[in-house]
């Protein structure tokens, strides 16, 4: 076992910001990232570490002005179990469903899957379709990161050393329609090879607005693919829409080959999904 | 005795074993014996290796290579680390032979200096601290001077050769200009993982006569126990090998921890203490054997009545980098490689050669569901040009009683391949369910079969197909193997009155000390709890051969059975007229003890011919045939396999239980080599070695599998068992493959099928083309 690094157990947000503010230390919530790292010896080992599991200022969900909030240390567990989530944000109950098993979703985070920066992470590419916004802070303040401008190279974010990710807001427009699909190597326990969230507004005849297509595990960091958006932005989920935006996607991603899958599979399937998504909201 | 089938309500009446895993029959346990090591393990005070305190110990770690191929100049130790707190071991510090005993000497214990380093984890150092901090701190601070040399990655072009056969049979020439049609086929699998749940562990305690104390999770005691011997230069007495519980082994515990067993005891000596060495799971997946992989080459020659009359097979493995056990494991998978079918004109060749890769070794199946799966695929595909069904195929082709196998072997007694077939066909409804597929298919838009453009999802999510295996599995040890090992068992009347089976077969999982105890008591008409398993410890057990092959329950379960039934006569005799039971505690009072070691005797009228390759291979054969069911996701190309219907000839079935589940593991660990389970390889280094990457079936991901056994007893053996470990293993993944093609259209020639694979072969060719322009 490594040498343990220190670790300190703040109840409050104030606390845990003076912490960060003393120098580097590495903030700790479920683990199920941190943890990993340690073990396997992936990096070098923290020197300081900060326990937010005490923290009570960043959990719970809840609705504010017509936006669903949640705090960073909410479990996938609670999200799964939460009415308000399942009424107003049910594609993040599926993607929650489908992050590793019933334990890693009894302490895995939220605000530890952003924080992460994984391109595979499951729930990003929902916080890119919903256009979810990351309310950060540290003891120079706080403030809000558009989820678009938060994840900025390979598991580079827009978060700040000393800043701590404190919850995340959802708006919840009228008419939105928001869909996801994981791709993995098996049922549970699998990390993505693709994954994908697909948001839309439909007023009927204008056809679809504020079209998201955002994806991971195709790319250094999650993404959104705006040349498809852009197919999809006024049309209807016709066939020949799903053809054109199927093909665009094709084009628009690079995926590459790794240990998970190949670039083929990844654009071929990113695309097949979308198409799938499509078919089934265009009910055809 | 006649073939038998033990399925519900099957009327068996003679000691009635009812096996069918999806009912749950109350007491259905009743009449065997409980795990004896269940509890322990169910509680958790069991105690695996590094579970076990040995106070002052130190922990050791291995320093190895990170190239394929090069020469070692020089280990440089940093000069400003302060080393005397801590023990270097390397080659200089062997006492005995640098080498792994071994088929061939050719694996070292540790590189020397200028020798070769042939693969990216080869042990070149060792290094033990009192805590594992200092190691973890220390390891980087050891370099390694090399030159670098050219490694060799592909097994075809490497021209350094562990073993090669060639089995020949008939006219080749003959039979394929009597063939109606002749098929090729070209079929791949890539390596596999046992992945044990528990990674390799091994304590190394110095002994007071300079001898040591192994404690370890292994499979062998006196593989390593050999192995010691040849490289400490130790006495007989002096090298000492504890099996400790040990969680899981399926051949990945059979030749590797002879090497870490070294590396402990090297240590040890050196820092005159007790050390630990034990793997964690990065290391053991990077570092041990994985099953071989092959490339197996077809051309078959048939009727057009379905009937084989040619088949020429070529067999490649990749050996790694040492032989290892590489030239059994080839022999085996050459052998198997026709599959369980008649043919009268036969080649059947095969090598392994050295690539720079990490050893391959045994792997449960050992050869045989590599080679195996190329047999199924090509029938299938034959099937497929005849427009016969698969089942009908094999119906005629398959082995019968005195048929004659590519060895001169003649199938005297206990075939059951027809028997396994029917049942599978009728427990599935195959043919019906095929019908079923093929119209689902038809009414697929596009193609009939497969979403017609590979960008576009189809108006179907998923599709449905079925797939059927068949496999043999040569029981025990190749050729004349039994004979050269001449193992011993006994069972012992203690001189106070215990009695004991001493064997060194271990338990790892799969029920040894709770079936031989069963055994002994059932023959000595005594309660099973009466009956001891003594520790698999070479100071107190003789060698009775590694618990490997599926030989325990058939080769020493029948010793067992013999030493039992003699240890019985004695005593009887002693005691005229009173039945062992009662008798033997007054006669243990009277005489002492009884110790009864029974030597493997040949079986009777089974004769192999190692030079010239010829006569039978094994004494009897396992017989298994499966049906596999899946939904393939017509989007992703995800595969699930719904369900496997898994019959499986053992000769006898001597526990129920423990044999069912012996076939539902294996069952399920076929099925992950047919659909997940892949080691990508770069530059000879395997790229997914950790448990976050190389993926094997969760319970989610597992089929329902309905296991029914067969018995068609084996008349060598006292209790006609064939063995049960490997054979289940050989048949699953060619059904689920197959299961693929009737779901998609398309033929996976190469382990694992994995999405990748299929959703490439679906939309072949012109897949990049369509890819790279964008509209
Ligand atoms: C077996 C297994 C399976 C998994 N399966 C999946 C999967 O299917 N899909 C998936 O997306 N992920 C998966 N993961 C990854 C992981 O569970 C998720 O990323 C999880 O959301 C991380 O949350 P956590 O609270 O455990 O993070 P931690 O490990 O505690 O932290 C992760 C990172 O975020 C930082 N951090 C945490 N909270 C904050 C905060 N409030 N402010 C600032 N920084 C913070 C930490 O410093 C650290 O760098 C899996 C992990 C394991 C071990």
């Amino acid at each position: 076992m490594p040498a343990e690094p220190s670790i300190d157990t703040p109840r409050h947000l104030f606390e845990a910001y003076e912490r960060l503010a003393a120098g580097p230390t590495r903030p700790i919530a479920g683990g199920t990232d941190v943890m990993v790292a340690i073990t396997g010896e992936l990096g070098p080992i923290p020197k300081r570490m900060l326990d937010l599991s005490r923290i009570e200022e960043l959990r719970g969900i809840s609705l504010e002005d017509g936006s669903l909030v949640l705090g960073a240390r909410t479990t996938y567990t609670e999200i799964r179990r939460s009415a308000l989530c399942r009424e107003h944000l049910p594609a993040l109950v599926e993607a929650a469903a489908t992050i590793g098993a019933a334990q890693i979703q009894n302490r895995g985070t939220l605000g530890g899957n952003i924080a992460n920066a994984s391109p595979a992470g499951d729930t990003l590419p929902i916080l890119l379709a919903a256009d979810a916004v990351i309310l950060v802070g540290g003891q120079r303040g706080e403030r809000e990161v558009p989820a678009d401008d938060f994840f900025i190279s390979y598991r580079k974010t827009a978060l700040a050393p000393d800043e701590l990710i404190l919850h995340v807001r959802f708006p919840l427009p009228r008419g939105r329609e928001l869909r996801f699909r994981k791709v993995g190597t098996r049922r549970a326990q699998a990390i993505s090879k693709v994954v994908m969230a697909l948001a839309w507004e439909d007023f009927g005849s204008t056809g679809w607005t504020n079209v998201r297509v955002a994806l991971g595990s195709v790319a250094a960091t999650p993404i959104r693919a705006h040349a498809t958006e852009a197919v999809l932005d006024g049309a209807h989920p016709t066939p020949e829409v799903a053809d054109r935006a199927a093909e665009t996607l094709a084009g628009e991603l690079q995926p590459i080959d790794d240990v998970r899958s190949t670039a083929d599979y990844r654009r071929m399937v990113s695309a097949r999904i979308l198409h799938r998504l499509l078919r089934d909201a265009g009910g055809w | 005795m006649p073939t038998r089938t033990l399925t519900p309500g099957g009327g068996v009446t003679e000691r009635a074993l009812v096996i069918d895993p999806g009912q749950r029959i109350p007491g259905r346990a009743a009449g065997f014996p409980l795990r004896r090591e269940g509890p322990a393990k169910l509680t958790g005070v069991a105690k695996y290796t590094d579970d076990l305190v040995f106070p002052g110990a130190w922990y050791g770690i291995t320093i190895r290579s990170t190239e394929a191929r090069a020469k070692l100049i020089a280990i440089e130790p940093d000069p400003d680390v302060d080393w005397s707190k801590v023990v270097i071991a390397t080659a200089a510090d062997i006492p005995g032979d640098n080498i792994v005993a071994s088929i061939k000497d050719d694996q070292p214990v540790l590189v020397p200096i200028g020798g070769e380093i042939r693969h990216h984890a080869e042990p070149v150092a060792l290094l033990a601290a009192p805590d594992r901090e200092t190691l973890r701190r220390l390891k980087g601070r050891i370099k390694l001077v090399t030159e670098p040399l050219r490694p060799v990655f592909d097994p075809e072009q490497s021209e350094h050769v562990f073993a090669h056969y060639d089995v020949k049979a008939g006219d080749l020439a003959l039979g394929f200009a009597g063939a109606d049609l002749i098929v090729e086929g070209t079929y791949r699998v890539g390596h596999q993982e046992q992945l044990y749940i528990e990674n390799n562990a091994m304590i190394a305690v110095p002994g007071e006569d300079g001898g040591i104390i192994i404690h370890g999770s292994l499979q062998c005691p006196y593989y390593v126990h050999t192995a010691l011997k040849r490289a400490l230069r130790l006495t007989p007495v002096q090298a000492r090998v504890i099996q400790e519980e040990t969680g899981g082994g399926f051949g990945g515990k059979e030749e590797y921890p002879s090497m870490i067993a070294l590396h402990a005891s090297l240590l040890a000596l050196k820092a005159k203490r007790p050390v630990r060495m034990i793997y964690d799971r990065h290391e053991d997946i990077s570092a041990t054997t994985k099953r071989h992989p092959a490339i197996v080459r077809h051309r078959t020659g048939v009727t057009k009545d379905g009937l084989l009359v040619a088949q020429d097979i070529e067999v490649v493995m990749d050996g790694g980098a040492y032989c290892t056990l590489t030239p059994v494991v080839l022999s085996r998978g050459v052998l198997h490689a026709g599959g369980p079918y008649r043919c009268p004109n036969v080649r059947l060749r095969g090598r392994a050669t050295r690539t720079n890769t990490p050893p391959n070794g045994a792997f449960r199946g050992f050869g045989a569901p590599q080679t195996e799966f190329a047999a199924e695929m090509q029938l299938n595909r034959i099937a497929e040009r005849l427009g016969m069904s698969p089942a009908e195929l094999r119906r005629r082709n398959v082995y019968r009683l005195s048929d004659t196998t590519p060895t001169g072997q003649v199938l005297k007694e206990s075939v059951a391949g027809e028997e396994v077939l029917e049942q599978a066909l009728g427990a599935s409804h195959f043919e019906r369910i095929r019908e079923r597929t093929a119209r689902e298919a038809s009414e697929r838009r596009g193609a009939g079969i497969v979403p017609p453009d590979p960008l576009r999802s189809h108006d179907r999510r998923t599709a449905n197909g079925i797939g059927l295996a068949l496999a043999w599995h040569g029981a025990g040890f190749t050729g004349s193997g039994e004979v050269y090992l001449a193992s011993v068992a006994s069972v012992e009347l203690t001189a106070d009155g215990r009695l004991r089976v001493l064997t060194a077969n271990t338990e790892m999982g799969q029920g040894t000390k709770t079936v031989f105890p069963q055994m002994v008591a059932n023959e000595l008409g005594v309660p099973v709890d009466w009956v001891e398993y003594a520790p698999q410890d070479t100071a107190e057990v003789l060698d009775s051969g590694p618990t490997v092959a599926s030989r325990t329950v058939m080769v020493v379960g029948g010793l067992v059975i013999l030493a039992a039934r003699k240890l019985k006569a004695e005593v009887e005799a002693r005691h005229a007229g009173v039945p062992f039971h009662e008798a033997f505690r007054d006669d243990a009072r009277a005489n002492g003890a009884t110790r009864i070691d029974q030597q493997f005797e040949p079986y009777p009228g089974v004769e192999f011919d190692d030079a010239t390759y010829t006569g039978d291979a094994y004494p009897a054969f396992g017989w298994a045939a499966a049906v596999a069911s899946v939904e393939v996701d017509l989007d992703t190309a995800e595969v699930f396999v719904r369900d496997v219907i898994a019959v499986d000839d053992v000769g006898k079935v001597i526990h129920p239980i423990l044999c069912e589940g012996q076939v539902e593991g294996g069952t399920l660990q076929a099925v992950g080599y047919a659909t997940i389970e892949e080691m990508k390889l770069h530059d000879g280094k395997y790229l997914n070695d950790r448990l976050a990457t190389y993926l094997i079936p969760t319970a989610l991901d597992a089929p329902h599998i309905r296991a029914i056994l067969v018995e068609a007893p084996f008349s060598g053996a006292p209790h006609g068992a064939k063995g049960v470990g490997e054979l289940p293993m050989d048949v699953a993944a060619p059904a689920v493959v197959a299961a693929i093609h009737d779901a998609t259209g398309v033929w996976i020639h190469e382990l694992p099928a994995t999405p990748e694979r299929i959703l490439a072969a679906m939309h072949e060719p012109g897949l990049i083309g369509v890819m790279e322009r964008p509209s």
